[in-house]
């Protein structure tokens, strides 16, 4: 074919077709909370104290920290999945919620007794952390990894990563309402292990789905 | 001499329109940008010991893909920088596909127009042309329909005994699909 016809063929087609990339995130975030809320009501629910934990600084760091991760990581994938779009500001925003929990790491071993570190660090619950975390963010993670066919990443790998980074938060951020364990030795441990596991999962299923 | 960015905002104008549906502005992008993406794509393939056949499916690889990602357009922006970035993109692609280390291709003199010598003949050894015979039936003939023999989404229509819903529709999966399968392929 020429390409002069393959021209005529396009300009033809130039009627506006499918949703916006930026209307189907948002829809796939709507869909992916209400997804984790839905498993996180039937599987686990919160924990009873959970509202009045809210005066406790330390459960409190959890949601910092995991809805910071989703807030940054959305705004770099937004940017990720237009070609040529500066990343800016967005690629060191998602140093900030690294940066609180070092800050919660910090005010825990000036206040925990180092004898008692591992055992904070440990706590009861790493292994439901580590199930739960990533078995609640798989349907997050497809729902956005759908959405972003729509757009165009030169970097598939990175852009899923990033998107198993916003499935982990979100997935994170419930079941932090439901974990007893408070100290962000914890939550630098396990729970970091358990988003990190949707981010690889992330990498490679963009690596697949995510070319144009 | 027309400078670099007044060409770009002459070619943002012109996407603005062609995104609200405007196809006498789309056609007019498109066949600005052609001699722009072909000396680039030339250079790219030149670079890898590919010849200037190879550099034209790598050009209509590029129209494709502009057309079916140009909402990835952030209008409020110069479009310079997208176009380049796709343009790389599908470049690199083509190298890769084609077995050559496409990661140090450097085709920022994207910007300086070469004097591209004559361009085409339609080749039969074309992926897209090899595709188009792949294409389902009832969307290969609108393609062609359209693409080959010149035709109007009406005409075609008319041609084919379609509605023109049915056209516009057969004409875009159409096009994805030459997109997807010149991708997939292991040229």
């Amino acid at each position: 074919m020429k390409t002069d016809d393959l021209i005529h063929a396009i300009a033809e087609d130039a009627a506006p077709t499918g949703l916006h990339p930026q209307r189907s995130l948002a829809l796939a975030l709507a869909g992916a909370v209400t997804a984790v809320a839905i498993l996180f009501w039937l599987l686990l629910g919160p924990r009873g104290n959970a509202l009045a934990s809210l005066a406790e600084p330390r459960f409190v760091l959890k949601f910092l920290v995991t809805l910071g991760l989703v807030a940054a990581a959305i705004g770099l994938v937004q940017r990720l999945i237009r070609p040529g779009a500066a990343v800016g500001i967005w690629r060191s925003a998602l140093l900030l919620a690294p940066g609180l929990l070092l800050i919660g790491i910090a005010g825990e071993l000036v206040t925990v007794p180092s004898g008692s570190w591992m055992t904070v660090l440990i706590g009861t619950n790493s292994r439901l952390c580590l199930t739960f975390i990533p078995l609640m963010g798989l349907a997050p993670l497809g729902l956005i990894l759908l959405a972003l066919r729509s757009g165009a990443p030169t970097r598939p790998a990175l852009t899923g990563a990033v998107a198993g980074l916003i499935a982990g938060g979100i997935s994170a951020a419930f079941y932090a309402s439901h974990c007893p364990d408070d100290s962000p030795l914890f939550v630098a441990t396990w729970y970091v292990l358990a988003i990190a596991l949707l981010a690889g999962l992330g990498a490679l299923l963009g690596r697949r789905l995510l070319r144009w | 001499m027309q400078g670099v960015s007044d060409r770009e905002a002459e070619w943002a104008a012109l996407m603005r329109a062609a995104l609200g549906g405007d196809r006498a502005a789309y056609r007019d992008l498109l066949v600005a940008l052609t001699p722009v993406l072909r000396a680039a794509a030339r250079q790219g393939c030149l670079r890898f010991g590919l010849g200037v056949a190879e550099a034209e499916d790598v050009v209509q690889e590029t129209l494709l893909a502009l057309h079916l990602k140009r909402q990835t357009w952030d209008s409020s922006q110069p479009i310079g920088p997208w176009l380049r970035a796709i343009a790389r993109n599908k470049l690199v692609d083509a190298l890769r596909r084609r077995g050559r280390r496409g990661t140090e291709v450097d085709i920022d003199a994207f910007s300086e127009v070469l004097a591209a010598p004559v361009p085409e003949d339609s080749g039969i050894r074309r992926d897209v042309a090899k595709h188009l015979q792949a294409l389902a039936p009832g969307q290969r003939s609108v393609v062609q329909a359209i693409a080959v023999d010149g035709a109007s989404i009406r005409e075609a229509a008319q041609r084919l005994t379609m509605t023109e819903g049915a056209v516009r529709v057969a004409l875009h999966r159409g096009l994805a699909t030459l997109a997807l399968r010149l991708r997939s392929s292991e040229t």
